[in-house]
């Protein structure tokens, strides 16, 4: 089967094959078929205690159902990712009360950390306890870089605030003017140079970052302030591709050679910054909005992903509780993402103006 | 009980009104709004109101190819109630749809021949006319498709195939002269199209509204609903939550938004790793959904994703209608709650009959803690009271 007759079978044809969507083989019929594979990707929990052993009901159920749903997949992805922003208010409470429900995950699970995650105490309980801030890895003949995007400057991280949990309610604000831009840093970039140094241009190439790496929207971080450093270090590569949490949202884009993919929170829906001005502006128009979260059920509008890396791009499937499921694709012919269901301005949702 | 009026004389106000890909196209004059949604098989359901509805309900949605008579009301009914169509001659459609216990059983799952149990709660069929799907988890369309199945299901009537019905319908006297009047086909001419359409005929007329919340509500009489069901009409539309998905609209209530969630009920017996959903996804596959859900709580468990096969859709049962709650006790897709009382404590609890209970993984996003007091439980259960129709009313 290939892959456009896959989606096709998995758009409406309901129980038509022996299992239901996620459990059908992806297989594609790539070059290689020894290299397909698929993994999971988890981001923006959010895990929030109130006091004690009381944490925030609704992110906790979205984490919960994120890591059920996705224990039903088969076959087995390879491996699992975390987006970052595990924790709200990078609390240990937060950051063990989110392993311990992502320890139910089957499937080794890699983590990148978010703003969230680090401005308490600056990625320390993190490396301790989770995971390397930045590092890469090798599987089936892809290289996969994980980035820590979510760093500022010095001067307001060290020099600004009277204490971690000031410094963290700062960065963990939307639209605070007192905030401060992502970077990845001279250091990281420099670690970063060294790495893809040794990778073959026709390796495929994908990049895990917390914070996009492109910009987007400043006063919400949508955005890393070096993003064009990066993007120049990925230029060489055939197949390049990053992937990043923090949006809450659908989004895609193709900068030259790279593409670039969201993912979905399991904690609650951000709009993209254009809707929310609700004016003109001048925000790159990289995506088909997300239909409009019914508010009611609090599961609608989240959502976690798997990805399978079967022609060297990552083919994004969003599993969406409440909502249409939907799958980004990189399309050869245009060379840019798209959505193989509602990219067609015909075939989209219209949002409701009105209640 | 509604009767027919008029008998489908109101031909000018058939309306196609017909979503095929993305494009809705309107056929004819519009007097009902409102998408009826075709399938991937993309049946023609276009609706036309043969006749008015009683106070609180939209027009009856019916479809072209099967307008109301008088005639196919007649058979449908005698059909409805022939307990010949069952192995054992003792079953019939109104077994577990009793007038006498508002069109359900007052069972916690249905029984069939030799009291063979199923897995799940007979609802009423009162209203079942303006359902988009049918079944709990929505796995037949119509109330046509719908009316076959009970026939061959092993733990309802039993038959092998249709042919001991049509058996029946085609030799005997009574039967001829109704198909003769209702379709104008006698002998090997009557199908099970006719017998179908025949039953779902019928149950389009089981409509019921005009109950003291109806008076209330829609016609102003403040005094037709009690205090204490005023205050629960309250605790309804605001901190209860339920209106989101039991639907109160402003010209019409039919209680439901015909959608599927995941609310808690019986989710013990739910697939608890991918062997036991692989093993309950390949029982659906192997007997077909009807038989494969009604034989097996594990696969039953499974719902709307029994058909769809869509994450979301785990554990989702269809929302039924509230009007005349109060006769169809026990409640819930497998009859698991005796009491209205249990019902809202279920609801109060975020989903869960004790507060100790561990709460789904898969619970819907709309199922949460309502912090209601025992006054407002009780409120919201005597306006539960309130939605039952005059015809239905104890006396």
């Amino acid at each position: 089967m290939n892959r456009r007759a896959f989606l096709k079978a998995t758009g409406t044809g309901l129980m038509a094959s022996a299992f239901p969507i996620s459990l059908v083989k992806l297989a594609f019929g790539g070059q290689d078929p020894s290299r397909d594979f698929t993994f999971g990707y988890i981001s923006d929990a959010h895990i929030q205690q109130i006091k004690g052993t009381q944490f925030v009901r609704n992110w906790d159920m979205g984490l919960i159902r994120a890591v059920r749903e996705a224990n039903l997949l088969t076959p087995r992805p390879d491996f699992f990712m975390f987006g970052g922003d595990l924790a709200q208010l990078g609390k240990k409470e937060e950051l063990d009360h989110g392993l311990e429900i992502m320890s139910n995950l089957r499937g080794k699970v890699r983590y990148v950390i978010g703003e969230h995650d680090y401005y308490l105490d600056l990625g320390k309980y993190w490396q301790d306890k989770i995971s390397p801030l930045y590092y890469s890895f090798d599987h089936k003949g892809v290289h996969f870089v994980v980035l820590n995007s979510i760093l500022t400057y010095h001067k307001w991280t060290y020099e600004t605030w009277p204490s971690p949990m000031d410094r963290m309610l700062a960065m963990a604000r939307l639209d605070n003017p007192q905030g401060s831009p992502f970077m990845v840093g001279d250091q990281q970039i420099a670690w970063l140079k060294k790495d893809l140094a040794k990778i073959n241009q026709n390796t495929p190439v994908v990049v895990f970052s917390h914070s996009p790496i492109q910009k987007i929207f400043k006063p919400w971080n949508f955005w890393t302030q070096d993003a064009e450093k990066v993007q120049a270090l990925l230029k060489p590569f055939e197949k390049a591709t990053v992937i990043y949490g923090h949006v809450h949202q659908i989004q895609y884009n193709q900068i030259g050679n790279i593409t670039f993919q969201a993912v979905m929170a399991t904690a609650w829906p951000w709009p993209y910054p254009e809707t929310y001005s609700q004016s003109a502006s001048c925000l790159p128009k990289i995506t088909v909005p997300m239909n409009r979260a019914d508010p009611f059920f609090e599961r609608d509008a989240t959502g976690w992903q798997f990805v399978d890396m079967n022609s060297g791009k990552t083919a994004m499937h969003y599993q969406l509780p409440d909502n249409p499921n939907r799958t980004v694709i990189f399309d050869a012919a245009t060379g840019k993402p798209k959505d193989v269901k509602y990219q067609d301005y015909i075939r989209r949702i219209p949002p409701q103006t009105h209640f | 009980m509604f009767c027919i009026k008029g008998e489908g004389k109101n031909k000018d106000t058939i309306i196609h009104h017909y979503r095929k890909g993305g494009t809705t196209l309107k056929t004819s004059k519009s007097c009902l709004k409102g998408i009826i949604r075709a399938g991937a098989t993309a049946v023609l359901f276009a609706a036309c109101v043969a006749f008015a509805a009683p106070v609180g309900l939209p027009p009856v949605p019916v479809p072209v190819d099967n307008p109301m008579t008088p005639e196919k009301v007649k058979l449908g009914d005698k059909l409805f109630h022939d307990t010949r169509f069952s192995t054992t001659g003792e079953v019939s459609c109104a077994t577990c749809h009793d007038t006498a216990k508002g069109f359900a059983d007052g069972l916690p799952v249905s029984e069939g021949i030799h009291k063979l149990k199923g897995t799940r709660n007979a609802p009423t069929i009162i209203n079942s006319a303006y359902l988009h799907t049918q079944f709990w988890d929505g796995r037949e369309p119509s109330l046509e498709s719908q009316s076959a199945q009970p026939f061959l299901n092993p733990v309802e009537m039993g038959l092998k195939d249709h042919e001991p019905i049509l058996k029946i319908v085609r030799s005997d006297p009574e039967y001829s002269a109704l198909f003769s009047q209702a379709f104008g086909k006698t002998g090997e001419q009557i199908t099970m199209t006719e017998v179908k359409q025949a039953l779902g005929t019928f149950e389009r007329t089981l409509i019921s509204g005009n109950s003291p919340f109806d008076q209330y509500y829609f016609k102003g009489d403040k005094t037709a609903m009690s205090p204490a069901a005023v205050r629960g009409l309250d605790v309804y539309v605001n901190q209860g939550r339920c209106v989101s998905c039991h639907r109160i609209e402003q010209t019409q209530a039919l209680f439901t938004d015909n959608r599927f969630h995941m609310i808690g009920v019986s989710a013990n017996q739910m697939p608890r790793d991918l062997e036991e959903l692989s093993a309950a996804v390949r029982n659906v596959k192997e007997k077909g959904t009807d038989i494969a859900v009604l034989s097996n709580p594990r696969t039953s468990s499974l719902g709307r994703f029994a058909v769809t096969g869509d994450l979301t859709d785990i554990g989702a049962f269809k929302t039924p209608t509230l009007r005349n709650i109060e006769l169809t006790a026990p409640y819930m897709h497998d009859g698991s709650h005796k009491t209205l009382e249990e019902v809202v404590t279920f609801y109060n609890n975020g989903g869960a009959l004790n507060e100790t209970d561990t709460v789904p993984e898969l619970l819907s996003g709309g199922i949460r803690p309502l912090n209601l007091t025992d006054e407002q439980q009780a409120d919201l259960v005597a306006f539960l009271k309130a939605l039952t129709s005059p015809e239905f009313a104890p006396k």
